[in-house]
């Protein structure tokens, strides 16, 4: 029997990158000196289970570098390794190894091996470096431990165990080989999915081995007749005694990770405990077993219920209870953890078109109860109204569906700031804001770069070196703020910094320098703050490997407005400067205008009309061979002609029998000439690319309330389009 | 594995399939009835700008947005009015893209008939061979001759150019 592991795959991806998201949060808090031991063990939990699922999924240079981390970490929580800033830099490291590591078998591209074993080798030496050499296991215990692999193992083990090594010796129980001591009875019966989770018994009792004297007895009773062993599962049961001076925790630890994969009791027991009773029945059956070697049925469990009483008078069985105690609060706990599910975008999106297609019909549906007439027309109406206020509840909660809180994007700037800061020689501190602001998926994962650009500048450009700031005045560590909010129906993400602000007069210089601003233009603070977004403008005096090449602003920009949202700036000459980024909350949807131009519909964003109006003819004036343009607060604005553009019928020729609707894309303001406003409406926006093609001058389409269909313009394409034609 | 695929094929292509048929003028066309998704009537449509001439517009299908073709314009023939009767036969498109959805409009349909593809004449050299690509071949069904278009072709390159002229108008956009 083959089980097909390629099928886990995306699962173990996107849980170990959520992993690594929450290990890397996690080794920024750790504080050097004094850390957290919560924060560690969720260090520990990670790099574990990525070492478990990679290993299953035979990743194995994940798993060996995983390894390696794991030990490091092991000696982190154990307290026998001090944190250290070397070592937080290290883990840090290895969380982008492991990072790329694993986008690198997801693409199925090779591993950068190089990287890998550099950074391997940089942990392994500072496991070395510890002062108290590391505690090898000793080789016995393999041998006595049955291993994971299966059955005929087994057999192994009661022989082991009946000889005279019946208890493991280790670096502990070397120096306390006092078999009366008081201990433990251990009874583990794992699951038969034990290995399927990663946990591998041997190790677990090697560790065990290492806490103090064990005994080890194996329970084959559920083992199947070799033709029907199924390999992949564990049949086996141990009875383990321990004996020396070991805390509960301390075993607790070690089956830390089978909770919830086997059944653990475990029990104290006293020192005048009848080993030697327990031995001998071991004995007894592990020579039963030995002298039928075919018998892999052999009950080997005697010997633990013989124990047992014995145990249960020397000890109240007060532990019992109360292990099961905290069970079942971890239980509750786990419980409550899987109060979501994971499900692919794909189902979302279907889902909100579906609903999308709802909310059309019950438009249509509407529209069509206001015609009725008759005995029962009153009661469709208020059917429907009751409909539509459904309908909506229904459109808002799919959407809400598809909202994350920002904190998605946001929780990489700590790393990237501390990194940047570290390199820079420059102290700053990164303030977020506003982390649980929801918006769309879609919007989330494409603000991303653009935040990371911004960011960046702000760090490397606006925070002084620690020098200059207390020379200007001010504290020496700088702080860069991370802002989200919600604003109407956008969102607004700030990015601002107390830093140096950008120069005006540098700026216009340079502009100047470039031939992008005339000698004797005058410009607006406005227009001057706006260079900063031309391609390949860039006002740093020597380029880094952080920024100053000068692409950047003008990316960040096109990604802006692709979004359909706008970039502000603000700034201070010494005070610091703040770009406002606002974004609409989905994608999907569009606060739209309706506008008529002949018998078609069109649609224009609100976010880029700034008003409508209607011309009066003395504000008119006619550029010979460039059109026509308009005042509008003192400026000169061109006037473009939608039906002209489109070629359409219209219902108004003449300027004064239409509407101008004062429309801004790429910074530049024109007005568009229409018939009629219609109303304005959120719009469900629908591709026309998947059916059709990009047209020039339109965004998309989507449904009106009648059925038919009305595209969307793009005010930045009309106008770019408008251009060209006036220059042609 | 990949020769009993083959084979499969062309056992398939030896045996007969569906087309529906519809007239266009005095013509008879059919298509293969697996591409069709759907038959409606006529609708206004919505214009699209700088669209070619004979792609009348887009119409809502069922949420999705559906570009619509004037066969008529497309073998540039006579131009007929849309009337209520006036059928739109849904298609969809292999395309380099992907697969596209289209609405074709027509006179009328006819039928669904049979067609055994070994009775499938291949389509005469008639100038250039642009102009006969998209026939498939030609086929007599009870003493009227259906020429099987290849909608991949017909409309696929349409497309094609759609998205060539955004591409190029992109460009000089930028270059701008």
């Amino acid at each position: 029997m083959t089980i097909d592991l390629t099928q886990f795959h995306d699962a173990f991806f996107e849980e170990s990158f959520e992993a690594l998201d929450s290990m890397e949060a996690a080794l920024l808090k750790l504080d050097i000196g004094a850390p957290d031991k919560e924060l560690i063990n969720t260090i520990f939990r990670v790099a574990h289970s990525i070492k478990g699922g990679s290993a299953t999924f035979g990743f194995s240079d994940i798993a060996s570098f995983t390894h390696s981390l794991e030990t490091l970490l092991d000696e982190l929580r154990s307290g026998s390794m001090q944190v250290t800033l070397a070592m937080s830099d290290l883990l840090l490291k290895s969380v982008d190894v492991m990072r790329a590591m694993l986008r690198a078998v997801q693409a199925k591209q090779p591993i950068d091996a190089q990287r890998v074993s550099d950074l391997q080798f940089d942990l392994e030496l500072m496991i070395a470096q510890k002062n108290t050499p590391a505690v090898a296991v000793p080789a016995p215990a393999a041998a006595v431990v049955p291993a994971a692999a299966a059955a005929p193992a087994s057999l192994a083990t009661p022989a082991g165990a009946a000889a005279p090594a019946a208890s493991v010796p280790s670096a502990h129980s070397a120096a306390t080989a006092d078999s009366n001591q008081p201990g433990w009875q251990i009874v583990f019966r794992p699951f038969r999915e034990l290995f399927a989770r990663g946990n591998d018994p041997l190790r677990m009792m090697r560790e065990l081995a290492d806490l103090g004297e064990l005994t080890v007895t194996v329970n084959a009773d559920s083992l199947p007749p070799l033709s029907k062993l199924d390999p992949l599962q564990c049949h086996l049961a141990w009875t383990l005694q321990l004996r020396g001076d070991v805390s509960e925790e301390a075993i607790r630890q070690v089956f830390e990770w089978t909770e919830g994969d086997c059944e653990l009791e475990i029990r104290a027991i006293g020192a005048d405990a009848d080993s030697a009773a327990s031995t001998t029945l071991t004995e007894a059956a592990a020579e039963a077993l030995l002298t039928a070697p075919g018998l892999l049925t052999a009950p080997a469990m005697p010997a633990a219920p013989a124990a047992q009483p014995a145990d249960e008078a020397s000890k109240p069985e007060a532990v019992a209870p109360a292990a099961h105690a905290a069970a079942a609060k971890e239980a509750t706990v786990a419980t409550l953890d899987s109060g979501s599910i994971r499900v692919s975008v794909e189902k979302i999106d279907e889902l909100m078109n579906t609903v999308g297609e709802l909310v059309i019909t019950q438009a249509m549906l509407s529209q069509l109860g206001t015609t009725i007439e008759g005995a029962t027309a009153e009661k469709l109406r208020s059917g429907l109204g009751q409909l539509e206020r459904n309908m909506r509840e229904l459109q808002e909660t799919v959407m809400r569906v598809r909202m994350l809180p920002i904190t998605f994007v946001f929780s990489r700037f700590p790393r990237m700031v501390r990194d940047l800061a570290q390199r820079l020689g420059k102290q700053i501190d990164l303030k977020l804001t506003g982390e649980q602001t929801e918006l769309d998926k879609t919007v989330l994962e494409k603000i991303g770069d653009p935040l990371v650009h911004l960011v960046r500048n702000s760090v490397d450009h606006g925070i002084e070196t620690p020098e200059a700031r207390v020379a200007a005045g001010k504290p020496a560590a700088g702080t860069v703020h991370l802002d989200a909010s919600h604003r109407g129906g956008n969102i607004a993400v700030e990015v601002s910094d107390d830093g140096a602000g950008l120069d005006k007069d540098r700026i216009l210089a340079k502009a100047r320098a470039r031939n992008l601003v005339g000698p004797n233009d005058s410009l607006t603070d406005e227009q001057i703050y706006d260079l900063i977004f031309v391609p390949g403008f860039s006002t740093a005096e020597k380029t880094t490997d952080v920024s100053g090449r000068g692409v950047g602003m003008d990316v960040v920009r096109r990604n802006v407005k692709e979004l359909g949202g706008k970039i502000e700036l603000r700034t201070e000459r010494g005070k610091g400067s703040r770009f406002i980024i606002t974004l609409p909350l989905t994608l999907a949807i569009v606060d739209g205008q309706s506008v008529a131009v002949g018998t078609e519909t069109y649609i224009v964003p609100l976010i880029s009309i700034v008003e409508s109006m209607q011309l009066k003819t003395s504000n008119v004036s006619r550029l010979s061979g460039r059109g026509e343009v308009f005042s509008f607060r003192g400026d000169y604005l061109p006037i473009i002609r939608l039906h002209e553009l489109y070629g359409i019928e219209p219902r108004a020729r003449n300027l004064q029998d239409g509407l101008i609707v004062v429309a801004e894309g790429d910074g530049r303001r024109v007005g568009l000439f229409v018939d009629d406003l219609l109303g304005q409406q959120q719009v469900v926006i629908k591709s026309l690319e998947a059916n059709y093609g990009q047209v020039e001058g339109v965004s998309g389409a989507t449904i009106l309330g009648d059925g038919s269909v009305a595209l969307i313009l793009d005010v930045p394409g009309i106008i770019r389009a408008a251009s060209l034609r006036a220059a042609a | 594995m990949s020769s009993s695929a083959t084979k499969q094929e062309q056992t398939a292509g030896a045996g007969s399939h569906q087309v529906l048929t519809f007239v266009l003028g005095n013509e008879t066309y059919g298509v293969d009835i697996l591409r069709v998704q759907e038959i409606r009537g006529w609708s206004a449509v919505t214009k699209i700008p700088h669209a070619p001439s004979h792609v009348l517009g887009v119409l809502n299908l069922r949420g999705s947005i559906v570009p619509i073709v004037d066969l008529r314009m497309r073998f540039a023939l006579e131009r007929a009015e849309y009337t209520a009767i006036t059928v739109i036969i849904v298609v969809s498109v292999n395309s380099a893209a992907g697969r596209r959805d289209f609405g074709v409009v027509v006179d009328g349909v006819s039928d669904v008939v049979d067609v055994n593809s070994a009775e499938v004449k291949p389509a005469p050299e008639l100038g250039s061979r642009s102009a006969t690509d998209f026939i498939r071949g030609l086929v007599p069904v009870s003493d009227r001759m259906v020429v099987l278009l290849d909608i991949d072709r017909l409309i696929g390159s349409d497309m094609a150019a759609v998205a060539g002229n955004a591409a190029d108008d992109a460009l000089a956009a930028s270059a701008a």
